[in-house]
């Protein structure tokens, strides 16, 4: 064979483009143009909320982010926003929300992908779904009138079980009401449990038959398959749903807003009201006015930058846990 | 031989090599047995009467063309089909002579007696030490750890490849070490039988016959059963060969039915049976 031959005719018919390019085209404009587009709108958002509310970040500084104090109308002085207390009270409701929702729903994510019987699946799917659709005010009002009062007693026993502990009496401290920390937690838990749900049964049900296969013909129980199949497999994805359980719990508003007893408060007792960040702006915002709008703005912000700082964080780790696995990194 | 213990599960390993005998010359112990099997899915009778040994510390191939389901018998030798929904097993698979469908008998013992290697090399996504570990670890097997996933490695011929990255990912082996270490994996629990289900069907001829050398070698302490679509390679490694095919019985329905089973040099060059010679001489399949 020589190099020289050229193969007849072969160019004009390889560089033919027939109709099927233009749907090419359209399509790869498309995706180009929607994903651009989500991120243009997370850009306008922070620009704009960053813009509105520049008054406070300038009349507080740093402060803002390092002050416990929040008090928009003081008998003399200037006006005091320190967002401390509420991005406490969003990260310990929330967090208290992922240490039952997780446990929780992988239990049933398990349950439905691997023990439940074929007919039971379908309609415990959609019973846990519809759990999803129930409006957050329902569950606020559920919170605030059933919930809360419910569950003082508890609260109380726990408090006189535990508080004469040194550091576990500090959590489970006085009781002033059903309202505070405790009970934001438990209904956020109530309503991440279905998003953590669907999307960790999401990930169990790809995990290969094979993966399974190799477990079971080893002598594995069904328990020790779970473990030695199904998590390694599932990890990034299982992080994925608490990462979105988390995000909807930091989010929350409403629900949260009429539950968690709404005072200004850093404490380590779980039973002691407080407020989250989401909460104090739906409570003030009607009422407020100038640097006080621009301030709650504030918090809108650094609610957002807590939220995109888990993400990462948690992209990061899921990206290594990865790379571990296949080997890339030793 | 340990032979009554299917129910319970014992914290360390009950192994008895049986013969020493690895060459060529087959030998007449059956340590299982299959009577009148047949396997179905629901209401299909995907495998219909299958009546064979397995003999100890020999290889038992099983072949035939596509459908056939000499898949679904090696399944149902460790109650593998029993995740399958629907699935169900008639007549008698015994092993030592004991029924493993009997009531008491533990399915999870079985497969730990009974060992399995797959199609696909399925490594966990783990590193390649705690791939080896793991069987060892859920069944509680005493001793070094250490001690035991070398030694599995080393008769799966893998130890020399992997012995400086045991903490690297298995994933990142290529196919044919994969699969050699899915066979230290089950190797590492010493099951007495260790079933292969076409385990070189997604390897290259040098992996191939990486694999084929093992089985060999592996002979001297364990009784392997390899489904294979490839009829030199039943030719090569095994002492015995079932030839299957799939029927179409007077309902028209198709099933997989146990034509011939005999010593390997025997099936291939003189088979009792017609479709056994056709599919052999490349006829039929």
């Amino acid at each position: 064979m020589t190099l020289t031959n050229k193969p007849p005719t072969a160019r004009s018919t390889l560089s033919q483009r027939g109709s099927s390019a233009l749907g090419d085209r359209v399509f790869s404009w498309w995706t180009l143009g929607t994903g651009l587009l989500v991120l243009a709108i997370l850009g306008l958002i922070l620009i704009t909320t960053v813009r509105e509310a520049w008054p406070a970040f300038d009349a507080m500084g740093l402060r803002f982010l390092t002050e416990r104090t929040w008090d928009p109308n003081p008998a003399a002085g200037d006006a005091i926003f320190g967002a401390l207390s509420f991005a406490f009270g969003t990260a310990i409701s929330s967090l208290i929300a992922l240490l039952f929702a997780v446990p929780v729903s992988v239990g049933i994510a398990l349950f439905l992908t691997e023990l439940a019987p074929r007919r039971l699946r379908g309609p415990a799917v959609t019973v846990i779904d519809l759990l999803a659709a129930v409006p957050s005010v329902v569950f606020g009002l559920w919170g605030i009138l059933v919930v809360a009062p419910a569950m003082v007693p508890v609260y109380q026993w726990l408090h006189d079980v535990f508080g004469g502990i040194p550091v576990l009496g500090s959590i489970f401290g006085p009781v002033s009401s059903g309202r505070n920390f405790m009970t934001a937690g438990l209904i956020l838990a109530i309503m991440v449990t279905p998003i953590i749900t669907s999307i960790t049964r999401e990930v169990f049900s790809t995990v290969p038959r094979a993966d399974k296969d190799a477990a079971l013909a080893l002598g594995a129980t069904r328990w020790e398959m779970i473990r030695g199949a199904v998590f390694p497999h599932s990890f990034g994805g299982v992080v994925g749903a608490v990462m979105l359980g988390l995000g909807r719990a930091m989010g929350e508003t409403i629900a949260v807003a009429l539950v968690i007893g709404g005072a200004t408060n850093i404490t380590a007792n779980l039973f002691a009201p407080g407020n989250s960040m989401a909460a104090v702006i739906v409570q003030q915002f009607g009422e407020s006015t100038g640097t006080f709008t621009a301030a709650l703005i504030g918090l809108g912000v650094v609610l957002f930058a807590m939220t995109v700082l888990i993400n990462v964080l948690a992209q990061t780790v899921v990206r290594r846990a990865e790379a571990r696995m296949k080997g890339s990194v030793a | 031989m340990a032979s009554n213990n299917l129910t319970t599960r014992p914290s360390v390993a009950v192994h008895a090599p049986g013969g020493t005998a690895s060459g060529v010359e087959p030998t007449d112990t059956p340590v299982m047995q299959l009577r009148d099997v047949s396997v179905y899915y629901g209401s299909y009778e995907a495998v219909r009467g299958t009546t064979m040994p397995i003999q100890q510390n020999q290889v038992t191939a099983m072949i035939g063309p596509s459908g056939c389901g000499k898949s679904t018998v090696l399944r149902a030798l460790n109650r593998m089909n029993d995740p399958i929904p629907g699935a169900r097993v008639s007549g008698e698979v015994s092993f030592h002579g004991q029924d493993l469908y009997a009531r008491d008998v533990d399915p999870i013992q079985v497969r730990r007696r009974i060992g399995m290697v797959f199609q696909k090399p399925n490594p966990f996504p783990k590193s390649i030490f705690d791939n080896v570990a793991y069987g060892l670890r859920i069944n509680g097997i005493k001793g070094r750890l250490d001690d035991h996933v070398e030694e599995a490695l080393t008769k799966a011929a893998l130890w020399d490849e992997v012995k400086d990255k045991l903490r690297k990912s298995a994933l990142a082996l290529s196919g044919g070490q994969q699969q050699r270490l899915c066979i230290a994996r089950t190797i590492a629990v010493k099951p007495e039988v260790i079933l292969m289900d076409e385990p070189c069907s997604a390897l290259d001829p040098i992996a191939t016959a990486k694999i084929e050398d093992l089985m060999f070698e592996l002979t001297s302490d364990y009784t392997i059963v390899i489904v294979t679509h490839n009829m030199q390679q039943a030719a090569r490694v095994s002492h015995y060969t079932a030839f299957f095919t799939a029927e179409v019985d007077d309902k028209q329905v198709r099933h997989g039915r146990l034509v011939e089973f005999s010593q390997t040099g025997k099936l291939f060059t003189n088979p009792a049976d017609k479709r056994t010679e056709d599919y052999i001489t490349g006829r039929f399949g």
